[in-house]
């Protein structure tokens, strides 16, 4: 049917006026009113603590939050009871690695990452003792297969955390292909789906992933919520992460016993009206059709690339991106770029992105990064190559 | 008014005091992880004054500009007056508005110069007052 992306725009409170250019929805995504409404709606009338009280309120702020629950489990094909609700994709992964990691991972074992990783996708497995290897990419920016296989015959590999698609170079990993190699080598797998929770229609249990972790701000919700998908045998296995409230099923002055999952992972109070914006933005995204995303996003991309070429010596630093895409000019610093161009209100972003050992691979420090969103146009690439060009005449005039 | 302003663009354009220091007596450097900006500042010592000073250094305008401008300041002043120098300093040379996202571009110069009066510590970020 495709997407009235008019309609779709008046939607956005901070598109108003039509003066801002966003192109930057990889780091945050803006917001529908939708959304926002729904928060504040909970807020106004049925704000309460979930899981403690048996007066009403307290019981429709439980259903809403366990419905936020269900709608996140759909979403993504897995249980209610797989979901746990975190404060973001960083502290997901924060979650397997202190508490499965910590449980399930000795000296001599290995994780491998792929030289594509976030930061969040690299601490916490830095922080444990077992080894960390590196699965390389192509000069496309596309992982090495063979290099997976590499790591995979040396043993010892017991888990695979990979992004699902680049924050930086918009590339898609072949994640049933890796999930697929992993398994057969005993090794499991955690998806961090950061970037390709909206791009992309995901089932958990078709891919067979172990962990799948996003945060609902890249997802058109609010910040300060997160999703953990796990498969319901490994939570029931894992030990808890934070102590506290909620998470428990008794405590005595001995000791304490854990809840069942998927409450055994949320200590104390838990976001709740994020939990209730994140169900309102599923729901208000799934009122789309998937390929028409895909298309319109791709349209855009296509006509991005078409349009960044006519620039002088930009270097693109991947082929056959989806979502984002990323560039340097030579003698023009990605900085003093974004920071003159968002001076007329163009949102692009310039650095690491958060993944240095990425950029010291290309031989790069910081690059400007463009990315794509349902509610972006033709019109808004227009807007911001002109006033590329402007910033870059003023620069090397 | 502009960071971009017309004194910035023209010391990037055209740098002062570049080189690559053959025969200084103290080299200081320092790089800003975040942004990938570098700097080398190559310094000519004679009876406590700075008589001489060249610099290497790839990054953002108002790191390299930065750096330029800072350079012609320099030249000629004693050493004690050249450790005495703040970040208020820096910002009064430059003479455009700094905000948070830039600070660091801005005195990665001072960083950088203060790195080699205290070379046991290059690797280090000498502190600057009240950063
Ligand atoms: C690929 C990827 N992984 C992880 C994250 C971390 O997400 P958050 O900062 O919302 O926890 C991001 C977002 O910055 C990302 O792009």
């Amino acid at each position: 049917m495709g997407l009235d992306i008019t309609k779709i725009r008046q939607e956005f409170p901070i598109l108003d006026n039509n003066t801002l250019v966003y192109l930057d929805s990889a780091a945050t995504a803006q917001k529908p009113k939708i959304v926002l409404d729904a928060m504040n709606s909970y807020y106004c009338t049925s704000n309460a603590n979930v899981h403690r009280g048996m007066h009403s309120l307290a019981e429709k702020a439980t259903i809403a939050y366990e419905e936020a629950r269900k709608a996140a489990a759909a979403f993504i094909g897995a249980a209610p009871q797989e979901i746990v609700f975190t404060r973001g994709c960083t502290e997901s992964i924060n979650l397997i690695a202190k508490s499965w990691g910590s449980a399930n991972l000795r000296n001599n074992d290995v994780v491998a990452l792929s030289l594509l990783e976030h930061h969040s996708n690299i601490v916490p497995w830095q922080q444990l003792s077992s080894e960390v290897k590196w699965i390389g990419i192509d000069d496309a920016g596309h992982v090495n297969m063979e290099g997976l296989d590499a790591i995979l015959k040396e043993g010892n590999v017991k888990l695979i955390s990979i992004t699902g698609l680049s924050n930086v170079l918009g590339t898609m990993t072949p994640l049933q292909e890796i999930i697929q190699k992993a398994h057969n080598a005993g090794a499991l797998v955690s998806v961090d789906a950061a970037q390709l929770i909206v791009h992309k229609k995901i089932d958990v249990k078709e891919l067979d992933c172990d962990f799948f972790s996003f945060s609902g701000h890249k997802l058109y919700g609010p910040t300060g919520i997160g999703v953990l998908y796990a498969k319901q045998e490994l939570l029931e296995a894992m030990p808890p992460f934070l102590g506290g409230g909620s998470m428990i099923g008794e405590v005595t002055t001995e000791g304490f016993t854990c809840a069942d999952i998927p409450q055994k992972f949320e200590a104390g109070t838990p976001p709740i009206t994020e939990a209730v914006g994140l169900c309102a933005a599923i729901d208000w995204l799934s009122q789309f059709d998937w390929t028409d995303i895909a298309k319109h996003e791709q349209a855009l991309m296509t006509y991005a690339i078409e349009q960044l070429k006519s620039i002088e010596g930009l270097h693109l630093l991947s082929q056959l991106p989806i979502g984002c895409l990323s560039f340097t000019i030579p003698g023009i610093h990605p900085h003093d770029l974004t920071d003159m161009i968002g001076q007329k209100n163009i949102c692009l972003r310039a650095g690491h992105h958060c993944t240095m050992p990425l950029h010291k691979h290309l031989g790069i420090s910081a690059s400007t990064r463009m990315s794509f969103a349902i509610y972006n146009t033709k019109d808004d690439i227009d807007r911001c190559i002109v006033a590329m060009n402007d910033a870059i005449n003023t620069l090397t005039l | 008014m502009d960071l971009y302003a017309e004194n910035i663009l023209d010391h990037y354009r055209n740098p002062r005091n570049r080189g690559e220091g053959n025969g200084a007596s103290m080299t200081g450097n320092e790089v800003n992880p975040s942004c990938g900006d570098e700097l080398t500042v190559h310094l000519w010592i004679e009876n406590g004054m700075l008589i001489k000073l060249e610099w290497e250094g790839t990054g953002c305008a108002i790191s390299q500009a930065g750096m330029s401008i800072l350079s012609e300041e320099l030249i000629g002043k004693s050493v004690d007056e050249v450790l005495a120098l703040k970040k208020d300093d820096v910002y009064a040379l430059l003479g455009v508005p700094i905000g948070p996202r830039r600070y660091k571009c801005a005195l990665l110069c001072l960083h950088t110069v203060k790195n080699a009066f205290a070379p046991q510590s290059w690797l280090k970020t000498v502190e600057i007052d009240g950063e």
